[in-house]
């Protein structure tokens, strides 16, 4: 009783002290029935290789791709991204898909641009990707799954009508993670590059829309 | 395709060096020292925060995702906690855990890089992939594709390179780099009808890797190539290139 007083004095005292210097809070008062160091508990360093990191992103997708003059047609491919901070990330691709015939070869019926071995478009980028929008996504009252809307762009190659391009690709996606390690994405992107079909060069705008898969290791 | 393969191999390392399969057999506990930490419902900022556990409470670590760490309550309850605030609790032991940090002395040594550079080989366009590993961190053993894109051919070349790091722990870091490969050219098919041709490559270069934040570097970079031609006289090329690269 007698120290719950004297305890008591000294916190309404201890303001008017300590701008004086003439008191600091005794770490004695503090520690009171504390044990700090528990001796039984055994002791275990916590080290990062303990943790498992799931930076990696690994998935396979499939939609449609518009090859201009060359129609719209099934594309698909594989990526692997790696996430650098829960905003960036770096994100390497391929793709394929088969081009059909362009309006010109339809109507004219026997004149072929291409050879059909070079119908094939395949292209692969590396590209940098930002978070934008980070959310949840609800679907009824018991499910939220956390979402991520991102804008992506980079560089790579195309081989297309014998020949390999240099290939800017810009676009945006979203994606929502079922659980930790599995998501679900779709993607909208633009590849640009020069054809030279007709013996001319051209800057054509190649959209292409997929939807896609992913696992996180 | 190769550049897929690269991606692979590099992650395919990089989880055999820094993660632990049997991580959830032996759950890191740690105790909360502030006055609280707070649980997100994703591994991000934007995510809302749901919960909020208080000191003393005993928290056990599940995964890491880029900063972020999931973890779970003795209720059960389980949120993402961002680094920050869980490089602030303590261990059974009583001490600080041990978290990795992207910083400027992960710069100065670290195992694994890679990155995209672009640039001019001859007047052409040419677009790199690397992906490199740092024995000590005065010397690191490249790999690299590249993709050269001219107006009459395309080319392919692969090189493997030894770079010196004189000065690892500067921010703008130089080095020197040597090294050989193979060169493909493949002529465009509608100009001329001519086979692909393969010849050796050496080149003998200088350039920086500059730390700029978090994981990310700036590298620049110039080359100079001799492609061993099967006529006799050898084509020198300049090249010069930059671009970003991670480390991990």
């Amino acid at each position: 009783m007698e120290s719950r007083i004297r305890r008591f004095f000294l916190m309404a005292l201890a303001p008017w002290l300590g701008a004086a210097g003439l008191y600091a809070p005794a770490p004695a008062l503090c520690a009171e029935g504390e044990q700090v160091i528990k001796p039984e508990i055994e002791r275990r360093e916590v080290r990062e290789v303990d943790i498992d990191t799931e930076d990696f992103e690994v998935g396979a997708f499939a939609g449609a791709m518009n090859v201009e003059n060359f129609g719209t047609n099934f594309v698909y491919g594989a990526r692997l991204a790696y996430h650098v901070t829960e905003y960036i990330f770096v994100e390497g691709a391929y793709g394929h898909t088969s081009t059909s015939k362009t309006s010109f070869e339809k109507l004219s019926g026997s004149a072929q641009l291409l050879e059909d071995k070079d119908r094939d478009l395949d292209y692969y980028n590396v590209s940098f990707g930002l978070n934008i929008l980070p959310g949840e996504s609800f679907i009824g009252e018991k499910w939220a799954f956390t979402t991520d809307f991102f804008l992506i762009g980079g560089a790579g190659s195309t081989s297309f009508a014998g020949e390999d391009e240099f290939t800017w690709n810009v676009g945006a996606g979203y994606k929502v993670l079922l659980n930790d390690w599995l998501a679900v994405r779709i993607d909208g992107r633009d590849h640009v590059f020069d054809v030279n079909v007709l013996g001319k060069s051209e800057t054509q705008h190649n959209l292409e829309f997929t939807g896609g898969i992913s696992i996180f290791f | 395709m190769l550049l897929l393969c690269c991606w692979l191999v590099a992650g395919g390392a990089r989880a055999e060096l820094f993660g632990n399969p049997f991580a959830a057999d032996e759950p890191v506990e740690l105790r909360v020292a502030d006055p609280y930490i707070e649980l997100h419902t994703g591994p991000g900022r934007g995510y809302p925060v749901f919960h909020v556990e208080e000191r003393d409470a005993t928290i056990e670590v599940l995964k890491r995702k880029t900063d972020w760490f999931k973890v779970r309550t003795r209720s059960g309850k389980e949120g993402w906690v961002a680094r920050k605030q869980l490089v602030r609790t303590l261990t059974p032991a009583g001490e600080r855990p041990e978290v990795r940090d992207a910083s400027k002395k992960e710069f100065s040594f670290h195992r694994w890089e890679g990155g995209l550079l672009g640039g001019d080989f001859d007047s052409s366009d040419v677009l790199t992939i690397y992906g490199g590993f740092f024995p000590t961190a005065n010397v690191s053993i490249e790999l690299s594709a590249s993709k050269i894109f001219a107006s009459s051919s395309d080319a392919d070349m692969a090189n493997i390179s030894l770079l010196m790091h004189p000065f690892p722990q500067w921010r703008v870091s130089p080095f020197v780099s040597l090294g050989t490969g193979v060169i493909r050219t493949n002529p465009k098919s509608t100009l001329v009808q001519e086979s692909d041709r393969t010849d050796q490559i050496a080149h003998a270069g200088v350039g920086v890797r500059v730390y700029l934040a978090r994981r990310f570097i700036f590298r620049a970079q110039y080359r100079n190539h001799v492609i061993f031609q099967s006529t006799n006289d050898n084509e020198e090329i300049n090249e010069w290139k930059a671009g970003f690269a991670v480390f991990f």
